[in-house]
């Protein structure tokens, strides 16, 4: 049921459309759609397989790949999948395939886009399965260039000072990073082979370590290091200033893989790398993650509050979920935080991406996207009002919908170990109360628009990308534990591995 | 190794086999001047192509009868070394020297008249920096140093009557000068205080020398002269001015040409000339500076300062060229980080970095070259909109750009890692990240180029022809800026076994 080398067939499956859109003629941009529709179904596909056939109950990786790639550094291209890989590898097969769908309507520069838009993924998959630490840090840059030129050219009007400056504040991390890597590249020995090694697995021994590395400040700058390169891209505040900016300018598609994958590549790899690698310092540097997750929450929050643009309330949204998730990331008193930040990525994915799929579909009949410039839109269309009233009660954490679910069992968690903080993070979840009740009744509610009383309903194709999300939310929301079951071994494990 | 009883060649006519590149490309030379004054030159453009390609290429012959590169195995006297360095920049020039003649051929800026003189000169260019990698002898450095030089200032005032070009050369002249004089200085007082010219001599005196208090001053201030007409070569701070107005000024393939061809061989230099004379040790792959010469720390802080200087400077340009000139800059500042290291994977690194280095820099050079031709110019703003009016060369260009930044999968990134390994391996970790915060500058006037490219509106619509041969010329580029990001195993062993 599960082929061979799986892993790589996702990785390569979208490149191997890209290489086929290129030999497409032009007049036919109908067939480039198509070609990019199927080449994100396999690994749809695939992943269903994975998720049926994943063992639940084991603590290490699955499905593992090993092939030296280059010797000379001792390279492997080496793939495997753990508990926290698998949501993300899920979600980024299910995201990707409704982008496709929700990027119908590009017509401009066709090719280019599905082009880039299938590498992104490519690098997405990549990251999120890569165990050699040079290979993650291959896919993890890979990742920038697509998405550079998907902003900067099919973006909105600010489109090219969004591009460069998502580019630059993600590259300031990611060369952090590089220096980290070499680092513990020399800071380690294989005991095997005698070589220095990226192998993550190998890497996560702590008596590999020489004795530089066992140097406290050098650790602490190392864990420094790998911090500020993953708190640019999940955002934390202050490191977040890029996303409103690439979320308001890039395409609807793009927002939704930007919200929906790209952030959680940033507590993915605090999971990944920081954690396995640096466990003392993680302990050692939980409260400040925690305040930064604090202060993500609630500026988050109040930010959004004060937005007129649909698009960048749901940014600044963003940044306020995600400040629960590593909130929930930096408690290792007990289990239930660390799962409820997992199953939060899985959920804010989820949501996120309906929201900004919700907000292309008004963008693209009104062509604006201020709050108080609609009004009574309930009236018009009443179902496209179901499905944001849906979405909005999912991120504001509806008992009876996913968010709630992920966001009590972070709270709950980190209330036995930041009493404090955990209280102040609660009032958050009023504050995002607030605005997105203050959002839904200055759009829907209230007199009609008269500018607005004949707008199209959702269409076919829109529904068809919102409907699997919104039943997802539903389902978890009810019975989250199809996810929590996935996670629940490795996670167990991670806390053990950092507080042993 | 059949056949030589011993490595010292002590007959000159045994060892006259080992110079056959040199004396096949001077050949050369003489074939193209003499058919330059028989045929009317301004016609036969293709043929000079032509003849120079063979001479390069005649002259790699010799190179596979030769027997294998051994660290000392001297010719001629004791004048030069038959090791993998001299093999592989051989190599390395003879390519650098086969593209620039093939981009001299498609490009517009250098005419008819001046073709012919042009491939002489850069035949002789590429002899210059044969003799210069593989001289062992102070007084042959300087000699090949010196045709390296001299015939590049030529290549730069080639186009008569062009003032631009005239002012470039006389600066590239005058700074020439009065560093290769600073550095002959710096030799002579190293001769002063050996009494030989030969260097792994004076390297055996300079240990012993830098015991003696008195003699100690002469050597830091020899190192000092030494740096002086180094540095220039590579384009380093401070010797860095000339740079910007001579990249500028000179035709935009002879700039490719130096930018890549000199400046490579300034560090070979720097490693034939620095790690003999002023290291100790070699034992297990690192190197210790002769007691009392920190040159090291010198070095490490003038790459610092080049680095950041270069890519600083390079944000405000608007002309392509000189914004290539201040990368070129920021670039001899990475390289440094290797001369720096102390190691043998540090000089790994270095020439690994110089390999892709050469064809990426080419590559954008290339590109400005046929964009120029093509219609366009060098200023940042003919580059509006060109993604569509010329998308193959765009792409291109942007594949160049993202390698000279350092991502992956470009051989750029490799190139990078190697660096900052290097250093990382010395623990010197300030200039680590030093030069990962200039990347990040750099990306920042390299996309300036890809936004215009891409990001704007074209503001003319006529496409802009290429050529089937320089198309190919590209493709001969890209694929080793691609090839090496994705799979650099084969050259990773090439360069282990040179140290």
């Amino acid at each position: 049921m599960v082929p061979e080398h799986i892993l790589s067939w996702m990785i390569f499956c979208p490149l191997i459309g890209a290489g086929l859109i290129l030999f497409v003629p032009k007049r036919y941009p109908t067939l480039m759609k198509v070609i990019a529709l199927l080449a994100t179904v396999p690994p749809l596909w695939w992943a269903a397989n994975l998720y049926v056939s994943f063992d639940r109950w084991d603590n290490g990786f699955q499905y593992v790949e090993k092939v030296p790639w280059i010797e000379a550094f001792n390279i492997h291209y080496f793939l495997g999948i753990d508990g926290i890989s698998i949501p993300m590898i899920l979600l980024t097969a299910l995201l990707t395939f409704i982008c496709v769908i929700a990027s119908w309507n590009i017509n401009e520069h066709v090719r280019g886009y599905f082009i880039l838009f299938l590498l992104l993924d490519t690098s997405m998959v990549g990251v999120f399965s890569a165990l050699d630490f040079f290979l993650f840090y291959v896919f993890w840059e890979l990742m920038l260039l697509p998405m550079y030129f998907l902003i900067g050219v099919w973006g909105g009007p600010k489109k090219e000072y969004a591009a460069i400056k998502f580019f630059l504040f993600t590259l300031v991390g990611s060369v952090f990073m590089l220096v980290v890597m070499l680092v513990f590249y020399f800071g380690s020995v294989e005991p095997a082979t005698g070589l220095h090694s990226f192998d993550l697995t190998i890497l996560a021994d702590q008596s590999v370590h020489q004795s530089f590395l066992r140097n406290h400040t050098i650790r602490w700058l190392c864990y420094l290091g790998l911090f500020i390169g993953f708190a640019i891209k999940i955002p934390l505040v202050p490191f977040h200033t890029w996303l409103p900016d690439a979320h308001v300018e890039a395409p609807t598609a793009i927002s939704v893989i930007l919200a929906g994958v790209l952030l959680k590549m940033g507590t993915y790899g605090l999971l990944r790398i920081s954690y396995p690698l640096l466990p003392d310092m993680a302990v050692a540097f939980a409260l400040y993650a925690a305040l930064f997750g604090l202060v993500s929450i609630i500026y988050g929050a109040l930010c959004a509050m004060a937005q007129q643009d649909m698009k960048k309330l749901i940014a600044y949204s963003s940044i306020s979920h995600m400040g629960f998730v590593m909130l929930g990331m930096s408690v290792f008193s007990n289990t239930t935080a660390i799962n409820g930040a997992v199953l939060q990525m899985f959920n804010h994915g989820t949501v996120t991406a309906m929201l900004f799929l919700l907000v292309g579909v008004i963008y693209d009949r009104a062509h604006h996207r201020d709050i108080d410039g609609f009004g009574g839109l309930a009236k018009t269309m009443p179902i496209y009002a179901g499905y944001t009233g849906l979405a909005f009660f999912a991120a504001l954490g509806l008992p009876g919908l996913s968010s709630f679910i992920s966001e009590a069992l972070v709270l709950v968690g980190s209330f036995q170990q930041y009493k404090i903080i955990t209280i102040t993070a609660t009032t958050g979840i009023i504050l995002t109360a607030g605005y997105f009740l203050w959002t839904m009744q200055r759009v829907f509610l209230g007199p009609l628009n008269k500018k607005y009383a004949e707008l199209p309903e959702i269409s076919l194709r829109e529904a068809f990308t919102l409907t699997p999300l919104a039943l997802i939310v539903i389902l978890l929301g009810f019975y989250p534990m199809p996810v929590l079951d996935l996670i629940g071994t490795t996670l167990k494990h991670t806390v053990a591995m950092v507080v042993g | 190794m059949t056949g030589i009883p011993e490595n010292f060649i002590r007959s000159n006519l045994q060892g006259i086999p080992f110079v056959g590149p040199e004396i096949i490309l001077t050949g050369a030379i003489i074939i193209l001047l003499i058919v330059g004054v028989i045929l009317p030159y301004w016609r036969y453009r293709r043929m000079f192509t032509v003849l120079a390609l063979l001479g390069l290429i005649g002259s790699l012959l010799p190179l596979w009868k030769l027997p294998t590169p051994q660290p000392d195995l001297t010719y001629l006297s004791g004048l030069f070394v038959w090791d993998w360095l001299t093999f592989f920049f051989k190599l390395f020039f003879v390519v650098a020297g086969g593209f620039v003649i093939l981009l001299t051929q498609g490009s517009s800026e250098i005419d008819n008249v001046e073709y012919s003189e042009c491939t002489v000169l850069v035949l002789a260019v590429t002899m210059g920096m044969m003799l210069l990698v593989a001289a062992t002898d102070l007084l042959m450095i300087f000699l090949a140093f010196e045709t390296m030089g001299i015939l590049s200032y030529l290549l730069v005032g080639m186009r008569a009557g062009d003032v631009r070009s005239g002012e470039a050369a006389l600066k590239y002249v005058l700074y020439g000068a009065f560093t290769s004089g600073t550095m002959l200085f710096g030799f002579s007082l190293l001769f002063g205080l050996a009494g030989t010219t030969d260097l792994l001599e004076i390297g055996r005196q300079v240990v012993a020398a830098s015991q003696n208090p008195q003699d100690k001053i002469l050597l830091i201030v020899a190192v000092l002269f030494f740096l002086a007409g180094l540095l220039f070569k590579t384009a380093s701070f401070p010797f860095h001015f000339w740079c910007p107005d001579v990249y500028e000024g000179a035709p935009t393939p002879i700039t490719a040409f130096l930018s890549v061809g000199p400046k490579a061989a300034g560090f070979a230099l720097f490693i034939r000339l620095f790690y003999p004379l002023f290291t100790t040790g070699g034992e297990g792959g690192m190197y210790e500076a002769v007691s009392g010469l920190d040159w090291p720390s010198i070095l490490a802080l003038v790459s610092a300062l080049t680095m950041t200087l270069g890519n600083l400077a390079a944000i405000h340009q608007n002309n392509l060229k000189r914004l290539l000139a201040y990368s070129s800059i920021a670039h001899a500042g990475y390289l440094l980080m290797g001369i720096v290291a102390l190691s043998d994977f540090g000089l790994r690194a270095v020439v690994f970095y110089l390999v892709v280095y050469l064809f990426m820099n080419l590559g954008a050079f290339a590109v400005v070259t046929l964009v120029a031709s093509g219609g366009g110019s060098e200023e940042i703003d003919s580059y509006r909109g060109l993604g569509s009016r010329a998308p193959y060369l765009c792409v291109a260009m942007a594949v160049f750009l993202f390698s000279l930044i350092g991502l992956p999968p470009f051989a750029g990134f490799v190139g990078k890692v190697y660096l900052f390994a290097a250093v990382i391996y010395k623990k010197i970790y300030w200039l680590a990240v030093v030069a990962a915060l200039n990347t990040v500058v750099s990306l920042y006037y390299y996309l300036r180029v890809v936004k215009a490219m891409f990001l704007e509106r074209p503001t003319e619509a006529s496409q802009v022809q290429v050529s089937l041969g320089s198309q190919a010329l590209l493709l001969a580029l890209l694929f080793p800026t691609l090839g090496l990001g994705i799979y650099w195993q084969p050259l990773a062993k090439v360069v282990s076994g040179m140290f």
